[in-house]
């Protein structure tokens, strides 16, 4: 049965929400039950309360697939119920899935308030969700301030580690700032446009009723809030440290999915709302790609400490992403879903290993430390070099996958030189992915117990085994998830042009 | 024996490939299997260091991580033989004239871009595949033997596998993005093989240097790559070269362009001026590695990929001069410096270098055929060179460590005499040296006596585009080959013959190797003797050169492979015309040039064996001064004196000049600079990131202020 969602009826909401709204209710119930005092006497309260968290993400999922049978009518609404929200919220609800499996030891270990850690990485989880669904800049930035304030809680978790405070407080100020930018660019595209839908927006621009000169402004100062969301080049320097001071599973977590969330709200608006001055802001979102990808690079190949290269990789990838945003066009917004969902895989994957070599602390990141972890830990050993190779883009796995997408994306466009500067930028990365690999396998563990006696609970083997499954699948096999992204991005092309007709 | 199935069947009928994607699946399967056999007995031995012991392997039963590997390992590179085999027969039987197309599933697509999972089986893939699977699987077979002490056996196994999937991927892919995954898979391997005996710091370095300069290479291979999807819309072979000659007018830049970039990639993998300097340092992984990727298999991939993309570079004559020179010239120089070397792995190496410069050169100048065909007889000889080498340096080991003598067991000062201990190892490395020599009627003569032909036939065309630059590439070819002669004899006579400078005690320890290890060394010399007779030039086999008429298969290897070249050929005959029967100097035919080389080959081995077994040679401890005691003796061959004064010393300054400066200072030094230089911007950029808050604030609001800046003017 098809079910027709007439936004006019504001019960609708309701259904078209409903991920959202599973995911909000359980946040609640996982935080009242880590305050019970049953629960908080528990020896397993973390991993009960973890269990009761992915229950509610395998609902929300369940939610999610359902309303792929929902269609919509008209589209002037507040909220899409679109391809490519429901594409974005698989991604989220991996992230979070994933992210609960590798943290549990985590918190447990490090004694974190398991209910707010839980509660607040599920809240995190809705507000991403809604960056994904918002048609309109107020509901973005609603979705972008619910998903900040809990990750920039969860950074800032561990009280009894200076750095994760230090950490929290810097994510905090300087997203703040640049809140500032993001509010202020929405204030003048409203101003220019005269409305803060994104549909509308695109409609003003088209019939020329847009000021142009302070829609102009907006545009780059809305593309400076999603830069600094999406850490791409100079506005990437709250990225190092604050990866690196957060717990490790919490780095995990927004890596892939305040990355994602990000790129996607950024793609919605700039693809749909903003397509008639593709010409005023290209070379902005060029500039930014090219910094990123240059920049990030050539610093991550002096990083001593794995955490701190791995943020630097994240900054990287964010400039290889940012190819799409360029490229504008059906087969790159298609890459870049399909990037972010192996993306968020293999670096949840990547960050999981580094926690377990950790020993659940924030212990060994150096690389030197991974001496020998390929003959004390073997399986760990393989799945690290498998999550490295699919990060560097090694042919067969999920990431080489996702960057020859974008760069067809990228080709469509003729954006040649962008695309070479991503091969380039690529072949430096092999350099410090594979040096960690290398000093897994080629080096000897320095004492007799090194690496002897790593924690690998259930959990965080399942969400291992799952990361390394979807990355060889979408490595060998991407037609049936690039199927998906790419009737995400025919969604989004086709409600451009919906949104147009429909005035 | 194909050949001549071949040809009584007349009449092409229909053939359906046995199993093609079983030859690749096989040595997967292998890699699996012995890699969870490696992760096993990794965390066994892990066990046993955390209880306060080690793994103790030699004593009683070697444990199932060690006994399964030893059939599973070869066992699946040699089924993966067997069903080449059988499809070769069939191919043989069914006169293809159009590539068969396996595809398995589509892998990619996105707009414009479709790849399949596809193989692609032709005579020039089956080729590969023969000599991938058939001397994969002996070296495999000997690395039981070599490999039987070593605590990281199953590991071994794991690797040598994996490297032979990624390889047959590479030659049996349908496109170029397959064969890239290969390039990039066996380059992986590669990297984990030089590094395997990891302890040693030497030898991890040798790892990264290879790693660097092929990733040089694999960013040619990229841009190529990049230009031909622009180009066509699609990386098919089969599609490619149909549509390559309509599209591309002869002689035109996008041809240059994008050959002359696969020439970066080959030349990166093939180990040629000026990246070949990863070869040598990569012989510190063990032997039975450096016989299988760095000599008869992955080094190769650049000729390879030269003759696949044939009709591509027979557009551009540009490049295929600059492939040729290439060749041609570190042919020449490799030689020179495996004139002084006393590392018996080393001198391989530098000797392999140059037998590559060789191959490249035949493919080059247009004969690709040559090209692919000494790519198999060099093969056969320089594996069964190498696996030599492994036995002598085996046996010289074992020998030393008997003593615990601190000597180095790969120095050939330290040999000498080995013949009355390894008759069977000294017998077939002889042969494979009149092979490489160039000497009638084994292998290397016909193959490396073709590519000399060729560079002075084109030379001659009727329309030929740098005749004179042919002629000169003819001359160093032939200089190169006496070269070869030379330092290959050094070699012998250094190791096997002579006194024995081992040591009196050591000496006793010295014992030929076990039968899993000479008989791979006499399959590899069987195929050192025959198997250059499935292509005798025509001028040959019908004279007495050509067996007294037991040979009948002139040029079969030409025909066998014609169907692949086809397109280039029609290129050739269109643009460049005939091409010349004579010499470019001095005249002269085919015949005569063949009678000549292997005369003068066989005159530098007798020359070289004298002058080499003539010299007092001393161990390397005692080598320190230049001549030593060896002076008196030294003065009693006059012969020997004006050779030096002539030949020897300025080919050894050229030598030692070749090897010291370019090599070390110069090719050494850039390539350590890139590498610095990316690292030192990577530290500047780093010095912004302080910690402090109000810094990154500050770039922040620059970055801001930049862009608003921009939008506004």
């Amino acid at each position: 049965m098809t079910m027709h969602l007439d936004f006019s009826s504001q019960g609708h909401y309701l259904i078209a929400l409903l991920p959202e709204l599973v995911l909000s209710v359980c946040a609640m119930v996982v935080l009242m039950a880590g305050v019970s005092k049953r629960m908080r006497n528990s020896p397993d309260r973390v991993t009960d309360l973890g269990w009761l968290s992915l229950l509610g993400i395998l609902v929300a999922a369940l939610a999610n697939g359902w309303l792929y049978g929902v269609t919509e009518v008209g589209s002037s609404a507040m909220v899409a119920v679109d391809g490519f929200r429901l594409y974005a919220n698989w991604i989220f609800l991996s992230a979070a899935g994933m992210s609960v499996l590798v943290s549990i030891a985590y918190v447990d270990k490090q004694k974190l308030q398991a209910g707010e850690f839980y509660g607040l990485l599920l809240l995190s989880t809705v507000g991403m969700m809604f960056m994904a669904s918002a048609r309109d800049l107020i509901v973005i930035f609603l979705g972008l301030e619910i998903m900040s304030i809990a990750v920039y809680a969860m950074t800032a978790m561990n009280r009894r580690d200076r750095k994760s405070a230090e950490a929290g407080l810097k994510y905090f100020l300087l997203g703040a700032f640049s809140t500032g930018f993001f509010l202020y660019g929405i204030a003048l595209t409203y101003g220019a446009a005269g409305s803060t839908n994104i549909a509308a927006i695109a409609v003003a621009i088209g019939d020329g009723s847009a000021h142009t000169g302070l829609l102009g402004f907006g545009v780059a100062l809305l593309a400076i809030g999603f830069a600094f969301k999406v850490s791409a080049v100079p506005f990437h320097m709250w990225t190092p440290d604050v990866y690196e001071g957060a717990p490790t599973p919490v780095t995990a977590f927004m890596s892939a999915g305040v990355k994602t969330a990000a790129f996607v709200a950024f793609l919605r608006v700039f693809f749909v709302a903003f397509d008639g001055v593709y010409a005023q802001w290209w070379a902005i979102i060029w500039w930014l790609a090219v910094l990123s990808m240059v920049g990030a690079n050539l610093i991550a190949l002096v990083q001593v400490s794995v955490k701190r290269m791995l943020a630097y990789s994240g900054i990287a990838h964010a400039g290889y992403l940012l190819l799409a945003i360029v490229s504008n066009n059906g087969t790159a917004t298609a890459g870049l879903l399909f990037y972010l969902l192996v993306y968020t895989f293999m670096n949840i994957g990547a960050f999981a290993i580094v926690m377990t070599v950790g020993d659940q602390a924030e212990r060994n990141q150096r690389i030197d430390d991974y001496a020998g972890l390929g003959s004390r830990q073997p399986m760990l050993g393989v799945f690290m070099t498998i999550f490295l190779l699919s990060l560097a883009g090694f042919p067969g796995t999920g990431g080489f996958m996702g960057k020859i997408f974008l760069l067809q994306g990228a080709m469509d466009a003729n954006l040649v030189y962008l695309s070479t500067i991503l091969v380039l930028t690529t072949v430096l990365s092999y350099w410090y992915y594979l040096r960690v690999a290398w000093f897994m396998w080629m080096r000897e563990a320095p004492d007799a117990d090194t690496h002897v006696g790593l924690a690998v609970p259930v959990a965080l083997r399942l969400a291992l085994i799952v990361g390394v499954a979807v990355i060889l699948y979408t490595g060998i096999f991407p037609g049936s998830a690039l199927e998906l992204a790419r009737a995400a991005a025919e969604s989004l092309t086709s409600g451009r042009f919906l949104s147009l007709s429909a005035r | 024996m194909f050949f001549a199935l071949q040809a009584t069947t007349e009449g092409a009928h229909e053939w359906s490939p046995v199993l093609p994607g079983l030859v690749i699946l096989l040595p997967l399967l292998g890699f699996v299997i012995n890699g969870a056999l490696a992760l096993t007995h990794a965390r066994r031995s892990a066990d046993a260091v955390r209880a306060g012991g080690e793994l103790d392997l030699a004593a009683g039963d070697r444990p199932l991580t060690h006994t399964l590997p030893t059939w599973i390992g070869p066992g699946v590179i040699g089924l993966a033989f067997l069903i080449t085999v059988v499809n070769l027969v069939g191919m043989a039987g069914a006169d293809l004239h159009e590539p068969i197309i396996r595809t398995y599933w589509t892998w990619i697509v996105t707009g414009s871009l479709t790849v399949d999972a596809a193989i692609q089986l032709d005579q020039l893939s089956m080729v590969m595949m023969l000599v991938v699977t058939g001397v994969g699987f002996l070296i495999h077979v000997f690395s039981v033997g070599y490999m039987k002490d070593d605590p990281g056996y199953p590991r071994y196994f794991a690797y040598l596998n994996l490297f032979i999937f990624f390889m047959l991927v590479l030659v049996m892919g349908a496109g170029y993005l397959l064969m890239f995954v290969g390039w990039e898979g066996v380059g992986l391997c590669s990297y984990l093989l030089i590094g395997y005996w990891f302890s040693d710091r030497e030898k991890s370095d040798a790892g990264k240097k290879a790693f660097i300069v092929n990733r040089i290479g694999d960013l040619g291979f990229l841009v190529a790559m990049f230009f031909l999807f622009t180009t066509f819309q699609t990386l098919d072979f089969v599609e490619i070269f149909s549509a390559a000659p309509e599209r591309i007018p002869y002689g035109h830049s996008v041809a240059t362009i994008i050959t002359l970039f696969f020439l970066l990639g080959a030349a990166g993998k093939s180990a040629q001026i000026p990246l070949y300097i990863w070869l040598p340092d990569a012989m510190a992984g063990p032997t039975p590695v450096s016989a299988l990727i760095h000599a008869a298999t992955m080094v190769t991939a650049g000729v390879y990929l030269v003759a696949r993309s044939s009709v591509l570079f027979a557009l551009s004559p540009i490049a295929s001069a600059t492939v040729a020179g290439i060749g041609v010239i570190t042919a020449l120089f490799a030689a020179t410096i495996a004139l002084k070397q006393y590392d018996i792995k080393r001198v391989l190496a530098y000797s392999t270098i140059s037998q590559l410069g060789y191959m490249f050169l035949g493919v080059g100048v247009g004969a690709y055929t040559a090209g692919v065909f000494h790519l198999m007889t060099h093969a056969f000889f320089k594996a069964l060179l190498f696996l030599g080498a492994g036995a002598v340096i085996h046996s010289v080991h074992h020998a030393l460590h008997h003593t615990d003598k601190d000597w180095d067991a790969q120095d050939m000062r330290n040999m000498g005499g080995l013949r009355k201990h390894m008759p069977i190892t000294w017998a077939t490395m002889w042969i494979a040296t009149l092979a490489i020599s160039g000497i009638w009627p084994f292998a290397g003569f016909f193959s490396k006596d073709e590519i000399i032909w060729a560079a002075g036939a084109w030379a001659g065309a009727a329309n030929a585009p740098y005749p004179t630059l042919y002629t000169v590439y003819w001359v160093l070819a032939l200089v190169t080959a006496l070269l070869t002669a030379f330092y290959m004899t050094r070699l012998m006579v250094m190791t096997f013959h002579g006194a024995n400078r081992t040591g009196e005690k050591e000496a006793k320890h010295l014992r030929e190797t076990p039968a899993v290890m000479w008989v791979p060394l006499a399959v590899l010399a069987a195929l050192s003797v025959f198997g250059g007779w499935i292509n005798v030039p025509a001028a040959i086999s019908e004279s007495f050169l050509g067996g007294f008429g037991f040979l009948p298969m002139g040029e079969n290897f030409h025909h066998w492979l014609e169907p692949v070249m086809a397109g280039a050929h029609e290129i050739q005959a269109q643009h460049l015309g005939e091409i010349s029967h004579q010499a470019p100097l001095f005249g002269g035919g085919e015949l005569v040039w063949a009678l000549a080389s292997t005369g003068l080959a066989a005159i530098v081995v007798l020359i070289a064996a004298r002058v080499v077994g003539g010299q007092k040679h001393v161990p390397a401890v005692d080598a320190a001064e230049p001549r030593g005691l060896g002076r008196v003796l030294y003065r009693k061959y006059y012969v020997d004196e004006a050779y030096d004064a002539v030949i020897v010393r300025p080919v050894h300054a050229l030598s030692r000049f070749s090897w010291r400066f370019v090599d070390d200072v110069i090719i050494d030094g850039t390539v350590n600079m890139a590498g610095n230089l990316a690292r030192a911007f990577g530290w500047v950029g780093s010095l912004f990131q302080t910690g402090q808050i109000n810094t990154y604030a500050f770039i922040f609001t620059i970055g801001v202020l930049v862009i608003l800046g921009w939008v506004a003017f």
